[in-house]
This record gives C-alpha cells, structure tokens and sequence, in this order.
C-alpha cells in the first residue's frame, strides 16, 4: 500500500489523528477558529461507527463528552476560547469523576470575544487553572499540521492512561494552517486503550484498585455497577466527609502528573549542546523560533531552541538545565506573557529570561525574533 | 418471620443510610415509586443508567445500585444524552430537581426533548431550592416566599409539562407522592417509552418551603396535594370554577416519535453506505 | 532555480484565492512531491473584502510558514494590488488582471486577461482563478502542469471538469504571450 499523503488543515489533522486513536464520540458546539474539527468529526465519526452531536452551547458540549465517556467511549470535544471558559467548571468535573477524554483548543485573542479569526497562546494558564479547586493537568501543544495529528493520538493515550481530561492546545496559527501530513498506517502509532477490570463485579472498586494511573476502570452496562461524583469522594466513588479519604482523593488527583513526569516530558531540543541564546517556544509560536534559531546559527550565533510539546505538567527540570548552561532565554509567545511566568519559577541562577512576545492576532515574524536574539547574543 | 422488603434489592448495600433528605421529605416515596416500576417492568440493574444534577433530589443515585453518575448543576441531561447516544442499550432515568432542570439546566432540558433523547426524565419538583436553604426556583408560585424572596416573589412559574410538550417531549405526565399508585404508573409508562419521557413528581418540602410559606408539617403538605389536585380526565368532566386554582395531575401528552439513537443509527448507516 | 518560493494569491472576498491556494498547496506538495504551507486570511473578509492566500513551496523543510518577501503574486483585483504588494520582493513576479488593475510602474508585471477571458471563453468568472493558476506555472514552473490539473479536478465539483481544464488551457496560452 502507497503512503497515505494529504494536504490538511491542523483543526482536520486533529480529528484525523482522533479517528486514529480510536475516538468514537464528539460532543460539542461550534466555534471559530475550532469549527473545522467539529465539521470533519460529523463527517467521519458515523463513518467509523461513531456518534457525533452538536449540542447547545458548549457546557452541554462537554458535558455530553463526559457522560459518554464515562459510559465508556473515547469522547472529545474541540472548542476556542469563549467555549473553553464555558467549559472551566465541567473541565474540574471532568478531574474530579476521572473521565478520561480530550478537549481541543484552538486559541484565538481574547479577551472576551476577541478576534475570533486570529490566533493567539492566551489561554495557557486557564489550560492549567481555569477550573476551581486544586487539580491535575496535562495539555499539549502542536507546532505542525502533522503534530496536530500525532499528538491528538497522543492526548489520546494520556486521557486514557492517567484517566483524566487532556487538554490539546491548538493555535489558530495551526489549526488553520495547511501542510503535507503522512498519514501513520495503523499500528505505526502506539493506540493506548486502558484495560478493563477483570475482579469479580462485587469486589470492584471504581477508584479504588491502588493506582490513579494505567490501572483498570469499567464501562457501563458491563457488570459493575458505580457510582461516579463530582462530590469528593471514596474509592467506591460514594461521597465522603471524612478528613482521611479527602486526603486520599486530593493526594490520588496530584500523583497522577506529580509521580509520573518522566514519561510526561515531551520537549524538541535543537542545537542545544552550545546554546548560550536559548529560545523557548511552543505551538504555532515555535514556527518562527525554529526559523530564527537556525538564522542565528547562520550568523554565527550559539542559539539553541527548546520546544515542549507537553506544556502542562510544565518540564521544570528541563527547562531549569537549559537555563543553567545559557546565557540568555528568550520566551517566545503569542500573549502577553503566561508561560514564562514558569521559566522564571525554575530559574535558579542569574539568566536571563527575556519575553519576545506578540498579542495583536499576528505571529511573530523572524525579523522581530532575530532583532531580540542579537540584543542578547 | 422478617421478610426483606422487595424494594430493597435495587438499594446499595453498605453505609449509604439513611437519606440527605430531611424527615418529611416526599423524595422518598418517589424513590421508592422508580424502583417499583422499574421492578416491574423487569430491566436488569446492570442496564439502568441514573444520571443527575444537584440538589436534594439529585443525591438519589447514591441509594439505589445502578449505574449512577451525579453530575454538575444543571447538566445531568446534557451528560445523560452521552450516556444513551454512545450506548443506546442503556436505559438512563435523569433525576432533577425545579432548579436543576428548569433555572440552570433549562437549555438542556428543551433541547434533549427537541431531539427526542431517549431519556426518562423525572423532575422532582417542591418548589424550592432546598439544599441550599430555600430560595427561590422556577417553580415558586408567585408570591410564595422563599430565602431569596422574603417578601414573596415577583416571577412568574414554569409548568414543566407544557414546556417539554411545546419542545417535544414524547410523553410528558405529573403526579404526586400523594398520589404514589398513580405516580408509580405514570413512571412505568415513562419508562417504556422510546423518547424523552417527562415525569413530573409533586413532592413536599416541610423543611424550607412548608415552613416559610407556614403550610404546615409534612403530613399536612401531602394533605394539601389531595385537596388541590385532580386528574386531568376528571378535570375535564367539571365545570372550570370547579377546577380553578387546581393542579392538574396525569398523563398530558404520549405521542410516538423515532428517538434520537434511531435516528442516528440511519446516518450511521447512511455515513457506511457512502464510505469507499 | 531557486528552493523556495512565497506565493501570494490575492483578490476579493469570492473569487476563489483560498481554493486556488489550497490546490496550489496540493498539486505542490502531495503530486510534485515538495514541502508546502499554506495559509489564509480568514474571517469577514473572505466574504467580500479583499482576500488572500499565501503558499509557500520548497525543497527544504519550511519553518516560518507565513510568506514576508513575496517571489510570485497574483492580484485579481485593483484593492488587492494595493493592499498585498508591497511585499513584493525585488525581481519577483506578479501576475495582474488587466481588466480590474491597474499596477503601472513595477517591472515584471504581467497583466493578463484573466476575468475577461473566463467570461468570454469558459462563460463563467468564477474560473479566472484557474486561469490565473495556470498562468502562474507556465510563467515560473513552481508547479507542474500534471499536478496541477491532478489537484484541481480533486477539488471542482463533478461535472465541471471540462470547464475547469479549459481554464487551465486559457492560462498556459496567456502566459505563453506574455512571455513573448
């Protein structure tokens, strides 16, 4: 069989890679610059055997994803920022009852209803602590058209396996974007589905088999009956008041990204080794840092360039050891200026951490990027 | 000889008793008048789906050993209807209160029943907020005084039927915890529908809306459910100054519409049949 | 021939510039085998209002993915023109249509009849971005002739393919005039 090559946008790249990682349910509204993602999901879902529905208004959205999934589906909905703010609360639900499922952002400038056909990275922080009450978060950022498929697989795998909503954080810049995409064979990618409990239905404990993360949950209508709550609760999932089973939940929540974040490190490095200017970028903001690293090397500037494709958990160790080595970073963003908020946490020494930002719709071009990188060569 | 009540075979075992609900409380006997019908009607626990929102009413799904998702306020529609539509073999009740289903899930609500969701929806309606100390609903008669209306309301009422008729609900009935048999039945038949089912169930607050509205105790309030409300096909026999300042009770509406996972099930089919 | 070229189609809202784009992208990128980004201006504008896509063709991997120094324009309208070219680099192309634009004063300017040749010859203007397409390769070769009919004819309706070639017919014989 020929390879299957396509020309695609990142928002249909993204519903391409759901379809790949098993995706069976979306639940959603239609927003711009999310739209493509809902549009190309009704197209192929019931294709597949899926369902698809536009719901309405976003809470509906994700609360129908999380109803399916913890019925038992592989549920996603895609979204941009107004949506993403209505969904805050149900994002903390979402946590809390430990569904796992995707939720797609594709950013655009806010605040408010913005310039809703202009990219921005505005909504990182809210990706990390938008919802109430202390929580985990995983969320990842596409710099591609083809990493908007493979890391759509991704966050597929991660919902799965650590039983929790993953946040996918497009950018308009990329989900509007059109580029060659070689679409995996299947079996090219790793497809993780989490196993199914396999004890006696009266020994089943919903949340209650030791481990938060890869350990084996139930669908409904499979012979063990639950009870699922937004209210914190004990491993049988029945509300609870009692001080040492809070603990237990809250402490269950946190270990899911705290205890696992060797495998929840996804960084690009390029031409790090002697890097004295490093930059630090993401999503469709690294586009131009990718450019511009390599026109500093042209000129013979040690630039380097750090590019997590996980941003949340953030990776502070290998952030905080480019730091070390470097004379300067530079934090790229298409805001005003959220992550490096995190670079400054984690710097120990005396770099300096320089913001190159952009928030008036447009990406940063590599004239503006290299004019920052030669002030601090 | 001690016989165990049939009732209590649908119940959770362990530590979930007593009831959140206060002594008085009508919610009880609409527990107790679902698993009855669904008893009856003979469908395997395993296939039960009870989804909620918040409320007194909804902390039900804790009780009764389904498959139980208490979800957020307002939203318990919005999660049933992707329960049902990713696995339509389920049967889902929706428990919700006046508040749940008609202020914050009000939205939800009309659109599951335009889509004709199969859901049975039972709507517990006292009335009031009770869980957060008695403010005003949706349902709060107007003048009726609640925490939030301490010189009684402005607003008007919804009648929960009518709107899910008008929105396109397939069946749509209202009972009483007075009139338990007859609720009972209304629930069976809700249940058997292929469509979004609407049961109204009238149930009493002593605690909240009984004492600042000075209605009495509980045995009072059901009381007052027997002398003001009559059976719509005997409301239809009397003379309008006979039925004035009633509630209407029973089955208003059962119509057979495709449900929704039907439907689907031929854009599915439509969806393949295209597929190359 | 150079590596990399920066493509910007711009017209007004309805004139096809993101179809054109998109099909420029693909008979590009997956039938001649390049790297390829394209993108667009996108919201009202695309509805009336002057409109743009960009494409970027290379052999390289292509990073920044937005054109800053344009080597080929198309501008199928006088706003366009007006709006789009001055990112024009020195000694890059443009192709004008000469009915809508008046674009006096820059070397190597091609105004060619694109609308009026639609109207006239395929009957519909909606094809004058096919023209336009076709122009575009027969005067710089960033794409080949196969590939472009290729992509094209994946991305017009069914029924329409004759007209649609015929375009592509009338913007190689344009461009060969023009090239004298």
């Amino acid at each position: 069989m020929s390879a299957d090559i396509r020309l695609l946008q990142g928002n249909e790249a993204c519903a391409e890679g759901a379809i790949y990682a098993g995706c069976d349910f979306f639940g959603g509204y239609p927003i711009t610059p999310s739209t493509e993602v809902a549009e190309e999901m009704a197209r192929l879902l019931p294709r597949h055997g899926g369902k698809f529905i536009q719901m309405e208004d976003e809470i509906a959205g994700i609360a129908t994803m999380l109803g399916a999934g913890a019925a038992g589906a592989k549920a996603m909905t895609a979204t941009s920022g107004p949506g993403f703010s209505l969904m805050m609360e149900l994002l903390g639900y979402g946590c809390m009852a430990e569904i796992p499922a995707v939720i797609v952002n594709v950013q655009r400038a806010g605040p408010s209803t913005g310039l809703p056909t202009k990219g921005a990275q505005a909504d990182m922080m809210q990706a990390r602590w938008g919802t109430h009450g202390d929580h985990p978060a995983i969320a990842l950022c596409p710099s591609s058209v083809a990493e908007s498929f493979s890391l759509t697989v991704k966050s597929f795998n991660l919902a799965e396996r650590f039983r929790m909503p993953v946040q996918l954080m497009l950018d308009e810049f990329i989900g509007h974007l059109r580029e060659k995409v070689t679409i995996p064979a299947p079996g090219e990618l790793e497809v993780y589905t989490h196993p199914r409990p396999s004890v006696a239905p009266g020994e089943y404990r919903h949340f209650g088999d030791g481990t938060s993360v890869g350990g084996a949950y139930a669908a409904m209508g499979t012979g063990y009956r639950f009870n699922i709550t937004g209210l914190t609760h004990d491993p049988m999932g029945f509300p609870t008041g009692r001080t040492d089973e809070i603990r237990w939940k809250m402490d269950r929540l946190r270990a899911k990204t705290d205890d696992h974040l060797p495998e929840l490190v996804d960084v690009e490095r390029e031409f790090l080794d002697d890097a004295e200017v490093v930059l630090f970028a993401y999503g469709g903001g690294a586009r131009t840092a990718q450019e511009a690293v390599r026109l500093a090397r042209a000129r013979g500037i040690k630039a380097g360039l750090l590019r997590p494709r996980i941003v949340w958990p953030f990776p502070d160790q290998t952030v905080a050891d480019a730091l070390a080595k470097a004379k300067a970073m530079l934090v790229v963003e298409l805001n005003q200026g959220q992550l490096i908020g995190e670079v400054r946490r984690v710097n120990q020494g005396g770099t300096k951490v320089v913001p190159v930002l952009r928030y008036d719709g447009e990406i940063i071009t590599p004239d503006e990027l290299m004019t920052a990188v030669e002030a601090n060569r | 000889m001690i016989t165990m009540h049939p009732s209590f075979e649908m119940l959770r075992p362990g530590k979930k008793f007593p009831t959140v609900w206060c002594p008085g409380c009508g919610h009880g006997i609409v527990q107790g008048a679902i698993i009855r019908a669904v008893q009856k009607l003979g469908i395997p626990r395993d296939q039960m789906v009870m989804v909620s929102g918040i409320g007194c009413s909804s902390r039900m799904p804790v009780y009764v050993d389904f498959n139980s998702l208490h979800t957020a306020h307002g939203r318990a529609i919005a999660f049933a209807t992707g329960v049902k539509l990713h696995n339509p073999k389920l049967h889902v009740i929706v428990i919700t209160g006046d508040g749940d289903a008609l202020a914050i899930g009000g939205n939800h609500f009309i659109h599951a029943a335009r889509r004709n969701v199969e859901l049975t929806v039972i709507l517990l309606n006292n009335n009031i907020y009770g869980m957060t100390g008695g403010q005003y609903s949706p349902t709060t008669p107007i003048g009726k005084r609640a925490s939030t209306a301490p010189y009684g309301t402005a607003e008007r009422d919804f009648d929960p039927c009518a709107l899910a008729v008008a929105a396109g609900a397939v069946f749509a009935a209202r009972g009483t915890v007075f009139g338990v048999v007859e609720l009972e039945k209304m629930i069976q038949q809700a249940l058997a529908k292929r469509g979004f089912a609407l049961v109204e169930a009238l149930s009493p607050c002593p605690t909240l809306y009984g004492r600042l509205n000075r209605e009495g105790n509980a045995v009072k309030m059901i009381q007052w459910q027997k002398e003001n409300t009559i059976n719509a096909k005997a409301a239809a026999k009397l003379p309008p100054e006979k039925t004035a300042g009633k509630i209407i009770t029973g089955v208003f509406h059962d119509a057979e519409v495709t449900p929704y996972t039907e439907v689907y099930q031929g854009i599915i089919d439509k969806a393949q049949g295209q597929k190359q | 021939m150079k590596d990399k070229h920066q493509i910007r189609l711009s017209g007004s809202g309805g004139q096809g510039m993101i179809t054109a784009g998109v099909i420029l992208a693909e008979a590009a990128g997956v039938h001649d085998g390049k790297n390829v980004v394209q993108s667009q201006s996108y919201g009202p504008e695309a509805r009336g209002g002057a409109s743009k896509a960009e494409v970027i063709i290379s052999d390289q991997e292509i990073f920044f993915p937005k054109a800053t120094a344009i080597d080929i324009l198309l501008a199928m309208t006088q706003e366009a023109w007006d709006r789009y070219s001055d990112d024009l680099r020195e000694g890059g192309l443009a192709v004008v249509d000469s009915f809508y634009v008046k674009a006096a004063g820059r070397p190597n300017v091609h105004a060619l009849p694109l609308s009026q040749s639609a109207r006239e010859e395929v009957g519909i203007e909606i094809v004058a971005n096919f023209i336009a397409l076709a122009a575009i390769a027969e005067l710089t070769g960033v794409v080949s002739k196969a590939a472009l009919e290729k992509a094209m004819l994946a991305r017009v309706p069914r029924g329409t393919e004759d007209k649609n070639r015929k375009a592509l017919e009338i913007g190689y014989r344009l461009a060969r005039g023009a090239k004298g």
